[in-house]
């Protein structure tokens, strides 16, 4: 007769505790295994912005945002927008009692410095998370490496439909509102201002955010019944764009859509002013400029040539005082940035705020810093008072659903700060899309990836 | 026909711009056999001069407005410039809305300063030294230059607006028999490409019609001999970089309504200089003249939609496929002299 180890009990024990390990989602069954588990009592969040190169003063109204957004949630200063988030999560000492410590990183606005310096934040300093950016083509090499890596990526300033389109990664988070949602909300509006009897004439940046601004301001404005006379494609690094602005007018068209952003806009801008187009008439009607994308910052360097031009923004630092408390949290964060650094915040540094605000409550309420329960926390996740109105960070994208606000550029700006006036806000249901949208189609979030 | 006539006129508005940074580079070659690859920081430090007259004369003091606050509900200011206190609200407004034209007084003696001081105080060491020792010095100067300028000013670009009288757009297309509205051309720009004539053609005569510019052409054909007969050709080469910085420093201030000034604008246009240098021979100041308008019009054109639906991505490659174009055929370029960096 032979003696065996197994007894019932023995065997029912086991069973039952594989059963639970199995029941139990992957995150947890490695707790303990992540990249940069913070054993201390700090946490360190990487903030990757452009300090150096043509986006360096949005990259370091970024940095204002993260800083203050650090100092909150370590319970300094006036608390912010943590007074006003619909979540009660956080508490003001630091994240799950952690203290939030942070690195910062200079994107450049180039994608592999980008990458370079979120990857060693990652690997040297123990960024947990990392945040920021200026650029559709830095944030998608940047969110493809979090994913590698097995962080978190909560995208700052990207607008590109493929960020969260063909690019989206299940490591990766974007607050920011994006092409197919500017065109969405602008395309009433424009209607409304320059009917539907209208010729554009498209000047795209040619890289990724450029070909899907312009994509879906087509779709839009085509469906209003606009024609579009001609798509032509500007270099990046182009500074003079009078050769392309030049034939706009002999061309038929009476609108010009500018889908640049930041310097090219700046340039642009100027050089069609300085063209008359402006003021010209064109098929029996005034000619009429549109900018889908606006940027406060940049919209300084085009000075007086921004007045009546209409474009769309994420925020503005005004909506709570013109709107009402539908956008509150707003005027809290613009007392607190505006206190520190003496001026009001870009729609930069509000999201890089509020995703900062967002990562961290995230981790309180799935009780992890995993990826993984960071992210399954995020999907889906309704919440209020980070001054958009309510908000979904919808699970199938990982894209956040807000309102969308049209704005023009001042006539008569009273300083530097007031250069935009809000023309309206079109409705987060005005803006949605299915997951399966062809100007998101393409790619897959994957699997979360909680890394080492 | 409408079409290519205002893509002429662009490429002068270019080509001015090229030929007046490829003038002072070839000056500086010419004269001092230094390959500076500074000289686009020049163009740049001219644009700020603009923007720094520009704040100087809207330098302000600040006065509450009554019964209304600011976006932290503190009491609202306003600002008043001081020249509009002094002068007169129309008169004060006018010295302000004039301020690029007024920083060509002011950029003037800057320009000379630094490029006296930059010949001085740096380049000098290098004139014996290997072209490629030159050009790292110079390229990490003008890196300098250029952070330095993105330090005190930041990263933005900033509006520096032609004065309201220029703001406007000329109908050209009436002026030669065309409909209304199909050759319109910017004031500023037209303003532009005169005011690079007219500074090409002062650099010549002072070359061609002064005894400073007459023993200059003669250091430039052969220093030793200059020398010997007991002029101090250094002295009036370090006058000549100063003068080539000037140039390029005009340049950048009457450019800035064009494209609002930013610390990188230098280098946008220093490779494409290079290339106008090589192209047009080095060496050679006609062939920098030359080859900066034949490029720039070159470039306008193939930014045509109808060429670049044929050849796309024409207008990016076109300066450099001709500048091989050129090399291949003529080594020297347009107008090179023999024996010019051939050593």
């Amino acid at each position: 007769m032979t003696k065996s180890n197994f007894t019932r009990r023995g065997v029912m024990k086991t069973g039952a505790v594989a059963g639970a390990g199995l029941a139990l989602p992957t995150y947890l069954r490695a707790q303990e295994s992540f990249t940069n588990n913070p054993t201390g009592d700090t946490v360190t969040l990487g903030f990757n912005v452009p300090q150096t190169g043509p986006y360096a003063d949005e990259g370091a109204d970024e940095l204002r945002a993260f800083e203050l957004a650090v100092e909150h949630l370590n319970g300094e200063g006036d608390g912010g927008m943590l007074q006003t988030f619909s979540s009660n999560a956080l508490e003001g000492n630091g994240i799950m009692g952690k203290r939030v410590e942070f690195v910062t990183g200079d994107t450049q606005t180039k994608s592999d410095a980008a990458r370079a310096s979120a990857r060693s934040m990652i690997e040297k300093d123990g960024a947990i998370m990392i945040s920021g950016g200026s650029s559709s083509g830095v944030a998608v090499a940047v969110q493809g490496l979090c994913q590698e890596a097995g962080v978190i990526f909560m995208a700052g300033l990207t607008h590109s439909n493929d960020t969260t389109g063909k690019d989206k990664k299940a490591n990766g988070f974007r607050h920011f509102f994006n092409a197919y949602m500017s065109a969405a909300a602008m395309a009433p509006v424009l209607e409304q201002l320059y009917g539907s009897d209208r010729n554009a004439y498209h000047l795209t940046a040619d890289y990724t955010w450029g070909w899907t601004q312009q994509e879906s301001i087509q779709a839009a404005t085509e469906a209003l019944g606009w024609t579009t006379v001609n798509n032509v494609l500007t270099p990046l690094a182009e500074t003079d764009f009078s050769a392309y602005i030049a034939p706009v007018l002999n061309s038929g068209a009476d609108v010009l859509v500018l889908n640049h952003y930041g310097g090219n806009m700046v340039n642009s801008l100027t050089n069609a002013v300085q063209f008359g187009l402006k003021e010209a008439q064109a098929n029996g009607k005034q000619f009429e400029i549109v900018v889908p994308l606006y940027s406060e910052l940049m919209a300084r360097g085009a000075g007086q040539a921004i007045a009546g031009i209409p474009g769309s923004q994420n925020w503005d630092w005004k909506i709570e005082n013109e709107l009402g408390d539908r956008y509150k949290g707003t005027n809290a964060f613009v007392q607190s940035f505006g206190e520190k650094y003496g001026f009001p915040p870009s729609q930069a540094a509000h999201t890089c705020y509020a995703q900062t605000l967002l990562y961290a409550d995230a981790v309180a309420r799935g009780g992890s810093f995993n990826p993984c329960s960071v992210a399954e926390a995020l999907e889906g996740y309704e919440f209020d008072g980070l001054g958009n109105g309510p908000t979904l960070y919808r699970a199938a994208d990982h894209q956040c659903f807000k309102d969308v606000v049209v704005v023009r550029g001042k006539e008569n700006p009273e300083n530097e700060f007031d250069l935009v006036e809000i023309v309206e806000v079109t409705p987060a249901e005005q803006v949605t899309y299915e997951p399966d949208h062809p100007m998101f189609a393409g790619g897959a979030l994957g699997e979360c990836n909680p890394g080492a | 026909m409408d079409a290519i006539i205002l893509q002429f006129l662009n490429g002068l508005d270019k080509g001015s711009a090229y030929a007046l940074i490829a003038l002072g580079l070839t000056l500086i070659f010419g004269t001092l056999g230094v390959v500076n690859f500074a000289h686009g920081a020049l163009f740049m430090i001219g644009a700020f001069c603009a923007v720094t007259v520009q704040r100087l004369l809207s330098l302000s003091y600040e006065v509450e407005v009554e019964g209304e606050t600011d976006f932290l509900g503190n009491p609202m200011t306003t600002d008043i410039p001081y020249v509009q206190s002094w002068f007169g609200e129309a008169i004060g407004q006018g010295i302000i809305d004039w301020s690029v034209p007024l920083a060509i007084l002011f950029a003037i003696p800057v320009m000379l300063i630094v490029g006296f001081v930059m010949e001085r105080g740096l380049i000098q060491y290098f004139y014996k030294r290997p072209h490629a020792d030159q050009i790292l010095v110079t390229f990490g100067l003008a890196i300098v230059l250029q952070e330095i300028i993105k330090q005190i000013y930041g990263a933005n670009p900033i509006p520096t607006p032609a004065p309201e009288a220029f703001r406007g757009s000329l109908d050209f297309g009436v002026w030669l028999g065309f409909d209304p509205n199909t050759i319109i051309y910017p004031y500023w720009r037209l303003v532009y490409f005169f005011f690079s004539a007219f500074i090409i053609a002062a650099v010549f005569a002072f070359l061609q019609f002064t005894t400073f510019g007459m023993v200059v052409r003669a250091g430039m054909a052969d220093r030793e001999t200059v020398g010997l007969l007991g002029i101090n050709i250094d002295k009036r080469f370090t006058v000549m970089f100063g003068i080539a910085a000037a140039v390029a420093g005009l340049a950048g201030v009457m450019y800035t309504p064009i494209n609002s000034p930013n610390y990188h604008m230098g280098m946008d246009f220093l490779v494409l200089s290079f290339v106008v240098v090589v192209v047009g021979g080095m060496g050679s100041l006609p062939g920098a003249v030359l080859a900066g308008f034949l490029l720039g019009i070159l470039q306008s054109f193939a930014s045509m939609n109808w060429i670049k639906d044929i050849l796309p991505g024409i207008d990016q490659i076109i300066i450099y496929l001709v500048a091989i174009a050129i090399l291949l055929t003529r080594p020297r370029g347009l107008l090179g002299r023999k024996g010019v960096m051939e050593d």
